[in-house]
């Protein structure tokens, strides 16, 4: 009798104890010092606003594609806000798995009225995409392997220059960026690197112009992967996101400079899942009204320097919340580390994705 | 004696025949034992085979073509790619029909992403079109034939709409061709181009590095096996916590203690270095690569070894050893005439579960395997995770199962399952 009672007292529990509570809502984004600064600039604001609503932090962003599939294919979607990046913002706008939202009546205007969409312009890539951040990819160098009576590296091309700064390189394990840049340095004006690459021998001259580093390249596939290399002197220069370069440099202190040469623009934002129940999709909604506000977007990058995405908010970037230093000349934004910038192709890599992918891929395994 | 020449079958007390009495009671029992299996079984079936089984059915499923463009498809049935030749007007028209419920779907950007698989630039002729499709007039509109092909050139491109017919069935094989390097061209089926050519390479990087771990895995477990079963019991307590203490220890972890040994700013070459043994310049290169894919393996799935070893060892009798050397034998003779014969089945049971288990292995090749040094399974988490293409990824993992219960039949085959023991 005792054990019965027992037994329905903690199934009972274990019951409850899986059942979400209504107020919680699961934010998904990529983890670290990212993750950390949208808990500092949104997440406690959000909840000191909003006593009722936990927010649990789940760090899936990179496979947030995948997840969001499976989730809607077993018709249990269990996250309510997600960060991506612009590409796979496209891809689950495309795949009807994220919500369409309407910037004049869903998101919050600039203090001076200006609509949302035209204070985020076209950085707004879709209309299921609410941006946060511009982050670049670029790369960082040890300062200490520079060779003596040489310059330090300061063009894009001193990447392929193995004889002027000998050592190894990081690249990312995969062909976007590292085609572009190949023939950005094989003498492809910038105007023309998606038209060439389009073609067989466009893509080719690329691998061939890789082919030339291939034996001094560590490829990563993690962010963290380059600042690490970085650290432990594995590598000369590698790329990596601009956030975790700064990090590397003014928090650890290491011997790191940045090259903004040729830097690619991506962006990092907001998706809701299409398919939440209303009223999860009004809290939602709700979040993302607030966290994507002027002043929100500017107080992130106290903590992390990538460049606010809405126009408005760039005047109200200040210093950094514990370091003290002004956070302006450290985004990938300023004008003194903008001047040569691509911007990340979505509409292309959509299309060539898988095409040059699998040649890329048999390339490595060469 | 004599009076058990008895006629007809034994029967039971109550008359009826022993044998149906008898299988009646065994039925009960294996009713019984099924019954009590049951949850289990329910469990396995509903959490692991049903949900393994689906996905591998999405190595041939490709339902999309068909629900998606359903008048499409019924008009394309009577235009023959092989005359190389654009298919008419009324194709065009049914397109532009599925199109405008596909667009309120929105369902036609998936499409054109699966289709994007086989030919590089379909998904954004989808998309491009879906921007305008649903401001036609389907009655007054037409020829849409131009209007398709001003839209896009690519829908006045030939290979689209062989792309198109050839994708419409229900059923494709397009994945498992993909997977073994061919597709599906103008004239057939066709070998890729060279500079497309990957996963009949790594299969069989895939299979040789498994093996060459087991192998390794065998060398160095081997002895600390035989150890383990030898040693007085309180030193091969310890001996077993140091092969168990890593075992506990996560993945993750081990690989980058791997990592930090390993790299070329690392504790080993920073030692050779120290002794002279290279020169600062040349230091050695033992990760990202196929060595570092193997060391940190072999490393982490030794237990996996030395276990099943371990546990078949200890049930050898010391005395057989002493009684073949009584008997003359030299130490090798003993050694391999007498001792190690016993132990071949916990080589079998450690050589397969490390087998097994290496060629799905994923996190550590990704970690420190470089570009040569990767497996198969890391190009399916790439499909699975990445690019979304669950089709492909489906048919690779369908062909590496298939390959798993070859080599494990084959296995059975030469050495016996019956062979194999795990203590």
């Amino acid at each position: 009798m005792k054990l019965t009672k027992l037994l329905v007292a903690t199934s009972a529990f274990a019951i409850s104890a899986g059942a979400v509570s209504a107020e919680d809502m699961t934010i998904v984004s990529w983890g670290g010092a990212y993750s950390a600064s949208q808990q500092a600039a949104y997440h406690d604001p959000y909840m000191a606003a909003n006593p009722g609503v936990n927010i649990i932090n789940d760090e899936s962003s990179a496979e947030a594609v995948a997840k969001l599939r499976a989730m809607n294919e077993a018709g249990n979607i269990t996250w309510d806000v997600v960060d991506v990046v612009a590409a796979d913002a496209l891809r689950l706008c495309d795949e009807g798995l994220a919500l369409e939202i309407d910037g004049a009546t869903q998101l919050a205007p600039a203090p001076d009225g200006t609509s949302a969409d035209e204070d985020f312009g076209e950085l707004r890539v879709n209309s299921c995409y609410i941006p946060q951040i511009v982050y670049s990819t670029t790369f960082g160098y040890r300062t200490d392997m520079v060779p003596a009576g040489v310059n330090p590296p300061d063009d894009i091309c001193d990447v392929f220059d193995l004889a002027t700064y000998p050592g190894k390189r990081a690249l990312e394990k995969r062909p976007i960026n590292n085609v572009e840049w190949a023939l950005l340095c094989d003498g492809v004006a910038k105007a023309d690197v998606y038209d060439v690459l389009a073609t067989e021998e466009g893509q080719q001259q690329a691998l061939a112009k890789l082919d030339t580093i291939k034996d001094q390249v560590i490829w990563w596939s993690a962010g963290a992967d380059t600042p690490q290399l970085l650290a432990d002197g594995e590598i000369f220069m590698g790329s990596t996101y601009n956030g975790r370069l700064f990090s590397v440099i003014e928090e650890q202190k290491q011997p790191v400079a940045i090259m903004w040469d040729a830097q690619v623009f991506d962006l990092d934002g907001w998706i809701i899942p299409a398919g939440l129940s209303p009223e999860r999709q009004a809290r939602a909604l709700d979040y993302v009204y607030f966290a994507t506000d002027t002043q929100r977007l500017a107080d992130q990058a106290k903590y992390i320097s990538y460049g606010p995405a809405r126009k408005s908010s760039a005047p109200l970037v200040g210093k950094h919340a514990t370091l003290g230093i002004d956070m302006g000349p450290h985004m990938p934004t300023d004008p003194n580390n903008a001047k040569n910038t691509f911007l990340y192709n979505y509409e292309f890599w959509a299309d060539y994705r898988d095409d040059i992918d699998a040649k890329f891929q048999a390339w490595l395994a060469q | 004696m004599s009076d058990t020449t008895q006629a007809g079958p034994v029967l039971a007390a109550d008359g009826t025949p022993l044998k149906t009495s008898l299988n009646r009671a065994l039925r009960r029992q294996k009713m019984r034992a099924l019954a009590l299996i049951a949850p289990l079984l329910i469990f396995v079936l509903v959490t692991f085979i049903a949900p393994i089984g689906d996905m591998l059915f999405r190595s041939v499923e490709n339902k999309i073509v068909q629900d998606t463009l359903p008048l499409t498809v019924a008009a394309l049935a009577d235009w023959d790619p092989g005359l190389r030749e654009l298919p008419e007007e009324p194709v065009y028209a049914a397109l532009a029909a599925d199109l405008q419920v596909a667009v309120k779907e929105k369902l036609h950007t998936k499409l054109g992403t699966r289709l994007n698989y086989e030919n590089t630039g379909m998904s954004s002729m989808f998309r491009q079109i879906g921007r305008d499709v649903t401001k036609w007039d389907l009655a007054t509109d037409g020829p849409f034939k131009e209007k398709f092909i001003e839209e896009n050139k690519g829908w006045g491109d030939f290979a689209t709409w062989r792309t198109l017919k050839s994708y419409s069935p229900t059923l494709t094989s397009g994945y498992f061709l993909n997977s073994v390097d061919l597709e599906k061209g103008p004239d057939g089926i066709r070998a890729r181009d060279d500079n497309q050519r990957i996963y009949i390479t790594l299969f069989i990087r895939t299979l040789w590095m498994a093996l060459v771990i087991t192998g390794a895995c065998l060398l160095l477990g081997y002895p600390v096996a035989w150890l383990l079963a030898n040693l007085p019991n309180k030193s091969a307590n310890l001996l077993m916590i140091l092969v168990l203490l890593p075992f506990w220890t996560s993945l993750l972890v081990r690989t980058s203690a791997w990592k930090v040994l390993l790299q070329e700013q690392g504790v080993i070459n920073d030692v050779l270095v120290a002794i002279g043994f290279v020169a600062d310049e040349s230091r050695l290169q033992l990760i990202n690569n196929q060595f570092g894919t193997i060391t940190a393996m072999t490393h982490i799935l030794l237990p996996f070894m030395i276990l099943p070893l371990y546990s078949v060892m200890k049930t050898i009798p010391p005395s057989y050893l002493r009684a073949a050397k009584s008997l003359g034998a030299t130490d090798w003779t003993a050694f391999w005439r007498v001792y190690f014969p016993q132990s071949v089945p916990g080589i079998g049971a450690g050589a397969i579960l490390v087998f097994i288990l290496s060629i799905g292995f994923y996190i550590t090749p990704e970690l420190v395997g470089g570009t040569k040094g990767v497996f198969i399974s890391n190009r399916i988490a790439y499909h699975i995770s990445s690019s979304l293409n669950w089709g492909l990824a489906a048919a690779l993992g369908t062909i590496l199962l298939a390959a798993v219960m070859l080599l494990y039949w084959a296995y059975d085959k030469i050495v016996g399952i019956d062979n194999v023991k795990l203590g």
